[in-house]
This record gives C-alpha cells, sequence and structure tokens, in this order.
C-alpha cells in the first residue's frame, strides 16, 4: 500500500490523516527513538555506545520495512546489520581499547582531505542516482513487485536483471575491506620504547633525579603494597614510586595521608 | 487451507492466548530441562542427582530460582551500569521470540476455532529465527563488555566470535532446506516433509546443523564463552541475582529453542513416526504436539549426552573445526545439492544424475585419500629420528660415570700423571 520507506516518512509528516492508524502511531513512537539514537552515535563518549545506538537504529529500520511488507528486507536488514555492527563492537575493542574513547592518531598520513572530497563525491553520486530512479518515477507499488511473492520478486530482480550490478558491488566491497586493512595497518620497524631507548632517556633528561629509576613501592612506606607510595628521606611520599597504570585506573586515592608525619599524628 | 492462512484468520484474543501459552511452555520446559539435565549427567556420573525437593526432586528448579531470585544483586563499581542491565534483558527477551514461527501441532481445535498452534507465519520464518538469534548473542557479548573485568571480556569475545562463525555453518546448513522445500516458512517446510523426513533426505546439513546448533547456544562441547576452568564463569562471572536468573533462563529456552528449529526443519516438525502417521488426528489433532514434544525432548537427551561425553573443545580447533571443515563441506554439498535439483527439475534421465552422484561420491572419496596421505606424509617428515637417550638428567649408576665426567676424570689424571 506504500511505496517506500522514504515516501512513507514524507507522507507521515504531512498527512498523518491519509494513513492507517497503526502505522502512524508506530511511526511516532520509533522514528523520534531512532533519530534520538542516530544523533547520539555522533555524541556520545564511548566508542561502544556508538556501536550499540547503531544497532539500535539498524532494528528500527527494519521494523519500518517490515511493517511496510517489505518483510524480507527487514529481515535481512536485522541480520546483515547487526553481524556489521557486531564486527564493529569486536573492531572497537581490539584496535581502540576496551574502554577508551574516540582517538584522532592517523596511520595514514594526509589522507584526510583526499577522503572527505571523496566522501562527499560518493554521497553526492548516490544522492543524484537516487534521486533519477525515484522522483518523478511512478511507484509501480508492492502489489505489482511482490505478483509472485517477495522473496521471489527479489530473487529474480537480483540474479536477472541487476546481476552484473550485483557482482561489481560485491567485488567493490571486498577490494574496500581489503584496502582497509592493508591501509590502516601500519608496519613499525621496532617498537618506540625498548628498555634501552628508555634508559637513554632517563640520562638525557634536565635533572638526574631518577636515572637510577623510580622508587619502588612501598619502600620505606608503612605498608609493602603496590599501592602504597614509597616514603622520601624527608618522609614525604614519593609520588612517581605509583605505577601510572594503578593511578589511572583509580586504584590510589591520594599521597597526602601517607605522609610520616600524617602517620606520626595518627598514631599519637 | 494451508495453515498460513488458517493461522491469518485467528482472531485477536486467540493470538493473545497462543502467546500466553508458548511462553508458559518454554518457561515449564527450562524448569524441567533444568532437573532432567542433572538428573542424566548425574546417571552418566553414576550419582542420584537432585533427589530432595519434591517427588523425584522434580521442584529442585523452582527452589533453585526462588533462591537466586533472594540472592543480593550486586553491580561491580567498574560496570557500565546501563547496559550491565541492559544485557540480561536482550538475552531473556530474544530466546522467546524464535517460538512465534514454530509450528507446534498441525490443525486443532482451540476454544472452538479451528487453528493451528503456531503464533505466526512469515514467508520468511526461518530467517527472522537467524535474525533473532544474532540479536541474542548481543546479550552474551554485551554482558561481557559491560561488567568491566577481564574474564567476562574473553568470554564475551569468545561467544561473538563463536556465533559469527558458526552461524555461517548453520546459514548454509538451511540453505539445502530451503532448496529442497522451496520455501522459508515453516509450515511450508514442515507441510513437505509429509512423506520423506529432511534428516534423511538432507543427512550432510542435518548432521551440520545440529553441530552449529550445540556451538550455536554455547553448550558442551562449545561451551567455551564460560569455559569454568579457565573464565571463572565466563561472561556472567560478575552477575547474580535475577539478573544471573535471566541468563540461565535464557541458556535453556535457546537450547528447546534450536532443538525445536532441527526438529522443524529435519525432522517432519508435529509430524508423526514414520508407519504411525494414523495418530495425527488423534484427540482432534493435538496429538501431533506429542509428537513435536517427543522430538524436541530427544534433541535435548542429544544436548545432555554430548556434555555428559565430551571434553571441552580447545579454541583454534574450535574455530578450525568450523572454518576448515564444516563451512567448506557445506558449500561442497550445496552445489551438489542445487545440481541434483535442477536436474530433477528438468527431468534429466536416470541414468545421468545416477553417474553424476557416483561422480560426485568418487571424487570426494578420492579428495579424502589425497589428503589424508599428505598429512601421514607430512607427519612423517617432522618425527625426529630415534637418538640415544639423553646422560644428562639421568644419575649414574654405580661404578658408571657420564660422558662428560669420564672426560674430566682422563684429562685430569692425564695432567697429573
Amino acid at each position: 500500500m506504500l511505496h517506500n520507506s522514504f515516501h512513507l516518512s514524507f507522507h507521515l509528516a504531512l498527512t498523518v490523516g491519509r494513513t492507517a492508524t497503526p502505522e502512524a502511531v508506530q511511526f511516532w513512537i520509533l522514528a523520534p527513538l531512532a533519530v534520538i539514537a542516530a544523533l547520539g552515535i555522533l555524541l556520545v563518549k564511548k566508542a561502544v555506545h556508538s556501536a550499540l545506538l547503531m544497532a539500535w537504529v539498524m532494528v528500527t529500520l527494519a521494523i519500518f520495512y517490515i511493517a511496510e511488507d517489505a518483510l524480507f528486507l527487514g529481515i535481512v536488514q536485522i541480520v546483515v546489520y547487526t553481524g556489521a555492527v557486531m564486527m564493529l563492537f569486536l573492531f572497537i575493542l581490539m584496535l581502540v581499547g576496551v574502554d577508551s574513547s574516540e582517538s584522532f592518531v592517523e596511520n595514514l598520513k594526509g589522507q584526510r582531505i583526499p577522503s572527505i572530497v571523496a566522501a562527499i563525491g560518493l554521497g553526492g553520486l548516490l544522492i543524484s542516482l537516487l534521486g533519477r530512479a525515484t522522483v518523478g518515477a511512478p511507484a509501480a507499488g508492492l502489489g505489482v513487485a511482490n505478483a509472485d511473492g517477495n522473496v521471489q520478486g527479489l530473487a529474480k530482480l537480483l540474479f536477472t536483471q541487476y546481476v552484473w550490478a550485483f557482482e561489481v558491488v560485491s567485488a567493490l566491497l571486498i577490494t574496500a575491506a581489503l584496502g582497509a586493512m592493508v591501509l590502516a595497518h601500519s608496519q613499525k620497524v621496532r617498537s618506540p620504547f625498548a628498555q634501552r631507548d628508555l634508559a637513554i632517556a632517563r640520562f638525557r633528561k634536565d635533572s638526574l633525579g631518577d636515572a637510577a629509576g623510580l622508587p619502588a613501592p612501598g619502600v620505606y612506606a608503612r605498608h609493602n603494597a603496590v599501592d602504597v607510595p614509597a616514603l622520601l628521606p624527608d618522609g614525604s611520599p614519593a609520588p612517581t614510586s605509583v605505577s601510572q597504570t594503578l593511578r589511572s585506573r583509580g586504584d590510589i586515592i591520594t599521597n597526602a595521608g601517607f605522609a610520616l608525619e600524617a602517620i606520626e599524628e595518627q598514631e599519637d | 487451507m494451508s495453515t498460513t492462512t488458517l493461522i491469518g484468520q485467528d482472531p485477536g484474543w486467540l493470538i493473545l492466548v497462543k502467546g500466553v501459552l508458548i511462553f508458559v511452555f518454554c518457561v515449564v520446559c527450562t524448569l524441567m530441562a533444568v532437573w532432567g539435565e542433572r538428573r542424566i549427567v548425574a546417571r552418566m556420573q553414576m550419582r542420584l542427582g537432585p533427589n530432595r525437593v519434591g517427588k523425584f526432586g522434580l521442584l529442585q528448579a523452582l527452589a533453585d530460582g526462588v533462591k537466586l531470585a533472594l540472592k543480593e544483586d550486586l553491580i561491580p563499581a567498574a560496570a557500565d551500569k546501563i547496559v550491565f542491565i541492559i544485557a540480561p534483558i536482550i538475552s531473556a527477551t530474544t530466546c522467546f521470540m524464535a517460538f512465534a514461527v514454530i509450528p507446534f501441532t498441525g490443525k486443532v481445535t482451540l476454544f472452538g476455532h479451528k487453528t493451528a498452534m503456531q503464533l505466526t507465519d512469515l514467508p520468511v520464518s526461518v530467517l527472522y529465527i537467524l535474525a533473532i538469534a544474532s540479536i541474542g548473542v548481543y546479550g552474551i557479548v554485551l554482558a561481557g563488555w559491560s561488567s568491566g573485568s577481564t574474564y567476562p571480556l574473553l568470554g564475551g569475545l569468545r561467544s561473538s566470535a563463536q556465533v559469527i562463525s558458526y552461524e555461517v555453518a548453520m546459514g548454509l546448513s538451511l540453505v539445502a532446506v530451503f532448496i529442497y522445500s522451496g520455501s522459508m516458512s515453516t509450515s511450508e517446510i514442515v507441510a513437505a516433509q509429509h512423506q520423506w523426513w529432511f534428516a534423511v533426505v538432507l543427512f550432510p546439513s542435518f548432521v551440520i546443523y545440529v553441530i552449529s546448533m550445540v556451538g550455536e547456544t554455547n553448550r558442551a562441547p562449545f561451551d567455551l564463552a564460560e569455559a569454568e576452568g579457565e573464565l571463572v564463569g565466563g561472561f556472567h562471572t560478575e552477575y547474580s541475582s535475577l539478573k544471573f536468573a535471566l541468563f540461565f533462563l535464557a541458556e535453556y529456552v535457546n537450547i528447546v529453542a534450536v532443538s525445536s528449529l532441527a526438529t522443524t526443519l529435519f525432522l517432519g516438525g508435529y509430524h508423526a513416526l514414520p508407519g504411525l502417521t494414523f495418530t495425527e488426528s488423534w484427540l482432534g489433532g493435538w496429538f501431533t504436539l506429542f509428537w513435536f514434544v517427543g522430538k524436541v525432548v530427544a534433541f535435548f537427551f542429544l544436548f545432555v549426552w554430548l556434555r555428559g561425553t565430551l571434553p571441552r573443545l580447545r579454541y583454534d580447533q574450535f574455530m578450525k573445526f568450523g572454518w576448515k571443515v564444516l563451512i567448506p563441506t557445506s558449500l561442497v554439498w550445496i552445489l551438489v545439492l542445487a545440481t541434483l535439483r535442477v536436474m530433477s527439475q528438468r527431468a534429466v534421465s536416470r541414468p545421468v544424475v545416477f553417474g553424476f552422484s557416483i561422480g560426485v561420491v568418487l571424487l570426494v572419496v578420492l579428495a579424502t585419500t589425497v589428503y589424508d596421505r599428505s598429512v601421514a606424509k607430512a607427519k612423517e617428515a617432522a618425527t625426529l629420528p630415534d637418538l640415544p637417550p639423553p646422560s644428562f638428567p639421568v644419575p649414574a649408576l654405580p661404578g658408571q660415570l657420564l660422558v662428560t665426567e669420564a672426560s674430566v676424570v682422563t684429562e685430569l689424571e692425564s695432567q697429573n700423571g
């Protein structure tokens, strides 16, 4: 009864009265949620949250397709995109790290401007193509398209009229995936901070204060736990003696309580 | 009248009743499955299993459920709170959704309405089940990630890799069913099996499906995602109380779901065993439910049997099996099957079909023999020749000198002498 999702949304926005009520209700509940989630993809801080919101947007779109009798498209949307988002999720975990936010490290130097130009070009191409295909062309309607069944109709088009385009697009996608892997994987000749480099860096510093290494945690301290700072000769805690990892994780609260004076006061 | 149109005529209240009945069926199945599994595994390990709560310990699962609900509900400080709460909800809701398209009975009368015990039917029912399953994995992966701890994260990652790899094999095994039945709707697939079950006709697909369904539900021997010996509890390590109970429920409902799908696609669904088709009209058609549940229970027993028999696979073995054995095998099988199908549609003469089949079998035998030979050769090349036993770690016998000591002694003697 309706042509496609884009038409549907425009129609609904203009003339709600003309669509079936359940469909309108469903649209006005799900569409705002989808838009909010889509904005959230860009605005939330953690990459994993973006991926989740993306999955939600895809599922909502699938519900719209199903509501419009494009059953196969809706189901395939879920199968393909939830799988795809799952891969994205794994890439985030593996490449970006478990809980780090967006990183701006460029593996490929000077790719930003060409890629922006290419993206705009691709967007323009897609919009113009879709426009030529949809604007002004009378919609055949689902009744005609689904004459021999939804799946059969789609299969007939994909494997006869559009088989060449279909194969070309799949080859293109595989090339793109391989290209992304090859280009984004920067070859490091050797690890930037080997033990030798660290030793040299320590002696090149302005002060030779910690040339012999940082104080070990717990030395002359009250406890010998790793999260207890060492005490310097004047009784003040040495902040450098606690591993940076523990500090950034929030496992050590503050150094102040470990100073010798504070401890003596407590004991008195 | 086909089942699809029959279901389409259900009034709204009947759909609601069916939904509630299916939900109750799933929950009761879970309670019985937990009890049954513990009893069967106990027997396999020469124990008695739970037998204290209720007759034969039947109420054990219920008692455990109540106990779980009364436990303290912890959320770790490092957890991502919202995702941590959403994850078990995703798991527990999606697992029920697959049952919407499972045909439990043939045509029956329910409260005076002619219908079939199937909530709904879609032209793409089986794909719908796959879609729901792939959403269900999110529950596990998100639980692993949001716990903010190492073991759950490893469990979650393993499970996602596992499901992605085994879903491919599962999907390919379903393709054979689609080709043969000419439909993706569950009721039509069941109807297409009234004469021959697909487990017989499409035996390789059946085997591949059964293997990948065990992988898909994270059950032993493929329970790497919650490998107790390695990962504490895997993805649900940090969960307690009702949230843990939801994962527990989801696991068992999923087992019932994949077993139901296997029954529907390969064992003729609600159809009776061959030779007993007259029973299908007993009790006004309701007796078909007995056949359906019986087949599901048989699959469940297989699950428990596997768990009681096989040790857990190592992760790399598991992945190798999925990608290098299951997927290539199903691809070749589908190719052969599609060719046979086209031959039968074009009415190719019998001798040609037989010739083709024999050719395929010969090719497979030849390929496996060549492969086995090459593996054996590689193994032979890899083994080292027998060396004399090393003398070093072995203490010397009385009066015996080790090689090095002997040489030192002779050297010293020659110097002194």
